[in-house]
Formats: structure tokens, sequence, C-alpha cells
């Protein structure tokens, strides 16, 4: 049966992808921020994941303009790097795994989350930045993804616990899955960023440290922030972090913390990064 | 009636900060149209070649067009616009998101990026209009 063997939460901020496709990597406004994922890389190679479970939002690339979907599965062989407006990023097409996707697709109906399914899904940073920070430059990906796409853009957003029950029954559907994969889920975005109006650059690390140090074992405080709160106090983007929740949900009561980073600032946002296994 | 944990006016209190919302979306549907469209790079070049003529292909309120032509991405938002969409025409211009974040803040793309710098706009005195805390 398929197995997840690890949650990571990263940061998908643009900037990070320009610097990596241009080679600015080890410039010093961009070297901390790649050296902070320099761990997880080395962690991947050892690990050799099959499928990784990207929960991850669309930047109005794909989807929100037409449907707003809450939750969003790709279900498709590939998926090509949309063009945001400067072309498309120059990484490999992102391969599917249909049969994997159609198996969630089914349990999470059955199991009364109400998916979107997508036949045809370009993916813009939020999804491809991850798999930078996390393969590095490479001539293809070495995973299968399937695309979670959810809306943290237009209120209301899923809620918190909402979040985490998806993640939770996203378990019990890959643990009923016959083949014997090697998975892994991820939560992106976040952490504290505001991309809008005049208190555009809010960060706030006091924030974004209570919420690492909550993920491992104290997540019901997690589970009870509000939109509100996400709102108010990681800014209007970072409740992007709610993502983050339907990974660690998908992880069961206990986890050990393998790995952490934060930094401020990429461009406008706080990036958080977190390596979890789940202890059975 | 459900209970609810707070009241939908409580997000009117966030300083600063507009919350996108199914009525601000359907209120920018068309300009949304119009930013989604520069995600094609020959409708990029048209844009650039002629602004208006290429706006006028749209069917967005006369200030949504005019705020583009500004470059005005307050007024963008105020006019139910939601930054994801509106970083496609920042992006057509070669701005970084950064300099179309910071331009909302009344500070000189300079001045903005030496804030992020040094560690971001703090939490205290911006969580609440009411409670200026």
């Amino acid at each position: 049966m398929a197995r997840i063997t690890a949650g990571i939460a990263s940061s998908h901020v643009p900037a990070i992808g320009a610097a990596f496709d241009l080679g600015r990597t080890q410039e010093p406004a961009w070297k901390p921020v790649f050296d902070g994922y320099e761990w997880v890389r080395q962690f991947q190679r050892q690990e050799e994941p099959d499928v990784v479970i990207l929960c991850y939002n669309d930047h109005a690339s794909a989807m929100m303009l037409d449907v707003v979907p809450t939750f969003a599965l790709g279900c498709a062989e590939e998926f090509a790097p949309a063009d945001e407006g400067w072309g498309p990023r120059p990484v490999p097409t992102v391969m599917g795994d249909p049969v994997l996707a159609g198996h969630l697709a089914e349990q999470l109906v059955i199991d009364d989350f109400d998916m979107t399914l997508m036949n045809h899904l370009d993916v813009d940073h939020g999804l491809t930045v991850p798999l930078s920070l996390m393969f590095g430059k490479v001539e293809e990906w070495p995973v299968r993804v399937i695309p979670l796409a959810v809306n943290v853009t237009q209120f209301p957003t899923p809620s918190a616990e909402r979040c985490w029950q998806l993640g939770v029954a996203i378990a019990d559907a890959v643990q009923s899955y016959p083949a014997g994969l090697n998975v892994q889920i991820w939560g992106t975005g976040g952490m504290s960023h505001q991309l809008q109006g005049e208190r555009a650059g809010l960060i706030n690390p006091e924030f974004d440290q209570a919420f690492l140090d909550k993920l491992s074992n104290q997540t019901d405080d997690l589970r009870r922030l509000t939109r509100l709160e996400f709102l108010r106090e990681s800014g209007s983007e970072g409740i992007e972090l709610i993502m983050w929740l339907i990974m660690r949900g998908a992880l069961g009561a206990k986890v050990e913390e393998l790995h952490r980073f934060y930094h401020v600032p990429a461009s406008n946002t706080a990036v958080g990064h977190i390596v979890l296994r789940p202890v059975r | 009636m459900r209970t609810r944990l707070y009241s939908l006016e409580e997000l009117n209190d966030i300083p600063g900060t507009t919350v996108f919302n199914a009525m601000r979306s359907r209120q920018a549907y068309h300009l949304h149209k119009f930013c989604m469209s520069l995600m094609n790079p020959a409708n990029r070049e048209q844009f650039k070649q002629d602004e208006s003529a290429y706006l006028n292909r749209f069917r967005m309120s006369t200030e949504q067009k005019q705020a583009v032509l500004d470059r005005d991405f307050n007024q963008l938002i105020e006019l139910g616009g939601n930054i994801y969409f509106l970083v496609k025409l920042s992006n057509t211009d070669g701005w970084s998101t950064q300099k179309a974040v910071g331009s909302m803040t009344g500070m000189t793309p300079d001045e903005y990026a030496a804030m992020m710098r040094a560690g971001g706009r703090p939490i205290k005195g911006n969580r609440s209009i009411r409670g200026k805390k």
C-alpha cells in the first residue's frame, strides 16, 4: 500500500523562482534563502519519493476568473508551466499521476470533500518554485506530482479546520491505495506577507515563529485560527498558511520535526520551510 | 440564525487592506479578463503597441481602463481588482512584484525595498483601525 513518508512546507515566492532561473542564487540577497534549502535537497536524494501531493494556490493563472474552486485536484498526465506575463519558467513539464489522482478524487468525494477535478491545468510559480527549491536545477522532475489547488485568494477561503480535515481524508485515501508508493505531501505558500494596499510589506515574525513551533504538537491552536486572524496577523496573502495545515493533517497525530528554516525577506515575504516525519 | 465567530464587518477593520470577495471578483471580471489575456505573448505585444485600443476590447469601466493606463494599483484594487491578476500587468511592464506591491504604499521603490530588507512593515500599530494596535 502507499505510504505518506514526509510532510514538507515551504513558501513559494515568485521572486525566488526568478532568482533561480536567472542564476542569481549566490548573490548576497538570495544566498541565505537558497542555503536554507540545501538540507532538504540532500534529504530528497535519500528519500526518493515517487509522488508528491502538492498543495498550492493558483495565482490567477489557470483559474480564479471564470471558475473559483475551493479545492481543485489535478488529474492530468502532465501540467505545463504557466506564462504569468513574462514567459513560462524554464523548468521541466510537471508529470502527473492520473491513476492515483483518480483514486484520491473518488475517495475524497466519498468522504464529503466535493473536489473540483482539473483535467487540464497549467501550473504557476505556486507549484514550480517549491519544486525548484526541493530538487534544484534538473532535466526532469524526479517525482510525479498531483497538484491540489486551494482558494486562498477570494474570501472566504476554506477554514483552517477544513484544511486539516482534508489532510486527514487524503491520508486515508493514500493508505487505501494498493500500489506501494512513497508519497510526500507538501503545503506551500506563506509565511506572513501582504501584497496590497498601504499595509503592503507586512511581516509578523512572532506569528510565523509561533506557527512553526505549534505545527508539530500544538496543532489544536492552529486549527482554531480564524480567517480574520490570518488576515490581520499574517497579512492578506499570509492566509496561504492554511495549506500547511492540509499537509500537517495528513501526517497523523505525532510527527518528528527534521528541519526548519525561517528568513526575512524574499521580495515581499517571510520565507518559512519545515520538514516533518510522521511517527506511527 | 447560525452563529458566527465574528461579524464580517470586522474584515473592514484591518488597516490598509481590502478583502477580495465574490462581489469584487464580479466587479473586476472584465478587468481581470484583460489581465489574464496578458499571459499570451502576442497579446502583450498588442497591448504595448496601443494600450488604449487594446483596453477597448474589454468591457471594463472607464475608471478601470484609466487606472490601468496610470498603473494605479491602489485604484485598481479599489475598483475590485486582486493583486494576483494585476501582477500580469506589472510583469508585462517588466516590473518586479516588489515594485508593483511597493507602488501602493506611498514609498519609493528604494524606500520600500529598504523597509523589506530591514524586516518588513511591523505588525504593531497595523492590526486594527478601531483599536489602533
